[in-house]
């Protein structure tokens, strides 16, 4: 067998798996997977141009999707009245002003030479920079928030069209990732990979924290959609008299049209982004990463600046990241940080490279959908596993109970078999990369 | 008077939760450094080994409890230990026979190896959430207090006061007598020395005759008794979560690193150091400056360099200037 | 079989019509080397000739695909370097040969790691033979001058109460005077019946101490005769020792 047979085969495999869902459970479910596979697919892609094109480490993807989350607050609410008056601008103010201090500050890291003085130098710059921040900052912050607290108490956003939020959110994540590069990427691999997890954790504390950026953690539940609403095909005559022409429940019917809406955008961002990427690998800079790659040392040794396209891959992936936070904000139509966890936003995505194959974009898009696939059906098979075997207990019995209730956990443990099962028996994934 | 207030406050606030917390990273990261010095990677698992240990512990404890059998005015989760760390050392070491063990073997790289770790963190994590569920428990009993604040209000007549709580008191023993011990084992046990030397080279330790698989089973064995103690303790003076185990990685990761990867006394200090920079920053220090500052000097505000939902921020960033400053960690630890 | 040099004796330690690699191409090609009891061999060559290759193959460290490892008339050729050890060898590596952050006295206990029996007098032996060990015995090994730093490699080796002292280039990046001080202690050691085998870039200083000298090239014995016979060899001299 060809191994594009194979490759076929297997996208037929997992295509065939979701379409049983459809037929078994209900073609709404089968559609959301099918959703969340295709942005799972997407932060894969990302991953995967980190770790696969560059072998750089990074754990953090979570904070890149959270940016993006908040690129979609920020560009597609409606700006709060009087918000920027009350204290937007003097936060402009105090973000510039604390950008400015660590470029100071990393201008007199640069100037002066390693040792002690550029400790001594550094440390009062930076603590007297962050008090100033902070007294500049604060009061306009307050203000912000004191704005209708109950429903809006933040900046607002651009009021612009949602679907613009997806190139910012790339953008964004883009920007912190350069950032981030820029310290960290000349770590060991190992460091980098904590550095990252701690990146993520912040940039989620910030979202938790700072309500006036996008309300914290009382949540924004109204980003608005691309595609119309399911309430409004309802009421839609011309939707209706469709509807009942091909004999069909228009509640489900018109959850169906808009999951198709959204699948075919994502589905479009899918496959420009694996035409970029690649188109990229198989440009003379992509050849020219998978030799730094396969031996770094050469690659430094024949004039390669290897941290410049370390720093170049980390970016991308970041954007690709920040695209599908975005995404993702839009398809669910609210940010809610409390949910972003690392299991689920970073080590899923990792689970999906490996899965998938290291360094192979398509590899990526599968693993994307199969172990997607897997982490929301694990939970009804565990349910049906434990209803099984607690089916000869007695009823209402204390540990019946918890035996159901725990069930849901039991995806964690199979996303950890899967991963140690492929790392040992196919380390190079289903699709290998090259 | 105003400067002893100052003091008691400080000490209250500052001092005793420090060490405490300091403590706790400290038994935390001396887990992870020693797997880092003889397996040489980063267990990512750490954090749910901690959880895994403390809720073994958690559930003798309540077996113990459901017997009637108590600690006195010490916690019972104490008497619970020594069960609770065998029930970890046993599942860690099923997980290097049955996983980690393979990939020694083919001397991988490490990434792979912490690519590993990630599959047995969901695992563990797995597990715990299934049997013990995920929410928090508080799972302290016995005397709350050493002393409370009114007694040391009564014995000293200061306006501010200072308490000990037994799980304070508890943390600080542990700690020393486990560091006292480590150390004793490393300098000077025929098995800790051939630890040493495996970490420090591991070709010559070889060729010295040492037996690589009694050493790593060894580290695991350290690493997971310290895990649980030190979830065990966090989880005392705390609360028991799994998922807060699991972001304890973070501050175990830098109070490792910043002391020097590999390297134990290291862990120790990172520890500390990690939990000061953490209480210190996001301490609200108004009420020490009441005390020390005139009147017309007094900060409005609270005085607090930032809310102590982003003392995640502070392990990260101390984590990033050792490793900008002193790649190697305060006490140079393994830099390669 | 070819013929064993050093005549119809077996010798103490030999290895036998050596072939094989590290994988790929062989290094080694049907090479032997034989040392006397209590004597010091010499494994001298240009670059790439397999000295070193050819000293780990006596100790077990890579496998070899023809030929044999003798030692006391035994057949070692299938034993792991550990349990070479065990037989009574010891190895010096050329680098990382100290355990840098142990000091002077642990990096001694550690060669004894294996013994169950007193090793103190082997440690004051040592500490005889390197004096200065026993000034710093306290401070970390890694502290220490390159000279010093292979002292204490030696003596690590020689806890052990080693038959068989295998030295890879131990006068590597030392200063000549230090480099002299080494090669008499080897002549110490070996004096105590220690048998020495070790490989040297300085063929010349190395062949005036040898009993027994082997030039290779390509993997193959060149020239064998005691260390004075490739001294006075005039093509030996030429071709390798620069004159």
């Amino acid at each position: 067998m060809s191994v594009a047979t194979r490759n076929v085969l297997l996208f037929v495999a997992v295509g065939a798996l979701i379409v049983s869902t459809g037929l078994t459970q209900s073609w709404n479910a089968a559609l959301a997977i099918v959703n969340m596979g295709l942005l799972s697919a997407i932060m894969a892609l990302g991953v995967n141009i980190q770790w696969g094109y560059a072998g750089l480490y990074n754990v953090g993807t979570m904070g890149f999707v959270a940016l993006g989350g908040l690129a979609a607050v920020l560009v597609s609410i409606p700006p709060t009245e009087g918000a920027w008056q009350a204290g937007g601008f003097r936060i402009l103010v105090a973000l510039v002003f604390g950008a400015l201090i660590i470029a100071a500050a990393a201008w007199v890291y640069k100037m002066l030479p390693r040792g002690r003085w550029r400790f001594v130098a550094l440390a009062p710059l930076l603590v007297a920079g962050f008090v100033v921040y902070r007294l500049i900052l604060d009061p306009a912050a307050a203000a912000v928030e004191a704005i209708n607290p109950a429903l809006q108490g933040n900046i607002g956003g651009l009021g612009l069209p949602v679907l613009l939020s997806w190139p910012v959110g790339g953008l964004l994540a883009a920007g912190a990732g350069w950032l981030i590069g820029k310290t960290a990427l000349g770590l060991r691999s190992d460091y980098l990979a904590i550095a990252t997890l701690g990146i993520a954790e912040i940039v989620i504390a910030v979202l938790k924290n700072e309500d006036w950026l996008g309300r914290g953690v009382k949540n924004i539940v109204d980003i608005p959609r691309p595609v119309p609403y399911e309430i409004d095909l309802q009421q839609s005559q011309g939707f209706l008299s469709f509807v009942s022409g091909i004999g069909a429940d228009p509640a489900a019917a018109s959850g169906i049209v808009v999951k198709l809406l959204y699948a075919g955008l994502f589905l479009a961002v899918l496959l420009i982004l694996i035409w970029l990427s690649q188109a990229a690998l198989n440009s003379p800079w992509g050849r020219m990463m998978r030799a730094i790659r396969d031996n770094e040392v050469a690659a430094a040794a024949m004039g390669k600046d290897v941290t410049r396209r370390h720093l170049q891959v980390f970016v991308l992936g970041c954007a690709v990241l920040g695209i599908a936070g975005a995404m993702l904000a839009t398809l669910e139509g609210q940010l809610t940080p409390g949910a972003y966890q690392p299991l689920r936003f970073t080590f899923l995505i990792w689970v999906m490279v490996v899965v998938g194959g290291s360094g192979s974009n398509l590899g990526a898009v599968l693993g994307g959908f199969l172990i997607w696939y897997l982490w929301v059906q694990v939970e009804p098979w565990g349910n049906g596993l434990i209803n099984l075997i607690t089916a000869g207990m007695a009823e209402g019995s204390q540990f019946k109970q918890h035996l159901i209730d725990s069930a849901a956990h039991m995806r964690l443990v199979v996303m950890g078999v899967i991963l140690i099962l492929m790392l040992r028996f196919r380390p190079q994934g289903l699709i290998p990369g090259k | 008077m105003d400067l002893l207030n100052a003091l008691v406050v400080f000490a209250n606030f500052v001092l005793l939760p420090g060490i405490t917390y300091g403590a706790q990273l400290a038994l935390g990261a001396l887990g992870a450094t020693l797997v880092y010095g003889i397996l040489r990677f980063s267990n990512f698992a750490h954090g749910d080994t901690m959880a895994f240990g403390t809720m073994a512990t958690i559930l003798v404890m309540w077996l113990l409890q459901a017997a009637g059998i108590g600690f006195g005015s010490l916690p019972t989760a104490l008497l619970a230990l020594p069960a609770g760390i065998v029930v970890a050392v046993l599942f860690v070491l099923a997980t290097d026979r049955l996983v980690y063990r393979y990939y020694r073997r083919s001397k991988v790289n490490s990434l792979t190896l912490v690519m590993v770790s990630l599959g047995v963190m969901f695992v563990m994590n797995g597990i715990v959430r299934t049997i013990i569920g995920v929410d928090d428990r508080q799972f302290a009993d016995g005397a709350r207090f050493v002393f409370t604040a009114a007694q040391f209000r009564e014995w000293t007549g200061l306006t501010e006061s200072l308490a000990l709580r037994t799980t304070q008191a508890v943390t600080l023993v542990v700690i020393v007598l486990v560091v006292a011990w480590l150390h004793w084992f490393l300098r000077r046990t025929r098995t800790g020395k051939s630890m040493r030397a495996f970490s420090d080279n591991e070709n010559l330790a070889l060729l010295s005759g040492v037996n690589p698989e009694r050493v790593v089973m060894i580290v695991w064995m350290l690493s997971a008794a310290l895990a649980t103690l030190a979830g065990v303790l966090y989880g005392l003076d705390k609360s028991f979560r799994p998922f807060t185990y699991f972001q304890l990685l973070l501050p175990i990761f830098a109070a490792a690193v910043v002391g020097g990867f590999g390297s134990p006394l290291g862990a120790v200090a990172g520890g500390f150091v990690i939990a000061f920079s953490e209480i210190f920053v996001t301490y609200s220090f108004k009420k020490v400056f009441g005390y020390l500052l005139p009147v017309d000097w007094q900060p409005d505000g609270l005085a607090q360099l930032l809310t102590t939902d982003y003392k995640v921020a502070v392990s990260f960033t101390v984590l990033v200037l050792v490793l900008l400053f002193r790649p190697t960690g305060i006490f140079r630890g393994k830099s390669a | 079989m070819r013929e064993v040099p050093g005549g119809s004796t077996t010798p103490f330690l030999i290895g036998r019509a050596m072939t094989g690699g590290y994988g790929g191409a062989d290094i080694l090609n049907g090479c032997t080397i034989a040392v006397e009891k209590g004597e010091i061999a010499v494994i001298v060559g240009p670059n790439g000739a397999g000295k070193s290759t050819a000293m780990k193959a006596v100790f077990g460290m890579l496998r070899l695909r023809e030929g044999s490892v003798w030692l006391a008339g035994e057949d070692i050729s299938r034993l792991q370097p550990q349990e070479r050890v065990a037989k009574g060898m010891a190895f010096v590596p050329q680098t990382e040969n100290v355990f840098t952050s142990m000091t002077v006295e642990e990096n001694l206990e550690m060669g004894a790691f294996l013994r169950r029996d007193d090793f103190r007098p082997t440690m004051e032996q040592v500490y005889a033979l390197f004096p200065i060990l026993k000034q710093k015995r306290r401070q970390a090994a890694g502290e220490l001058s390159g000279g010093q730093r292979q002292q204490v490699a030696f003596g690590r080796a020689l806890m052990t109460e080693p038959s068989v002292l295998l030295l890879d280039e131990p006068t590597a990046g030392v200063s000549p005077i230090v480099m002299d001080e080494l090669f008499d202690r080897i002549i110490d050691v070996a004096r105590t019946g220690v048998t020495v085998l070790m490989v040297e870039q300085n063929a010349r200083q190395a062949l005036e101490i040898a009993n027994r000298g082997y030039v290779l090239v390509q993997g193959a014995n060149r020239f064998t005769g005691t260390g004075a016979e490739l001294l006075a060899n005039p093509e030996v001299r030429s071709t390798f020792l620069g004159g």
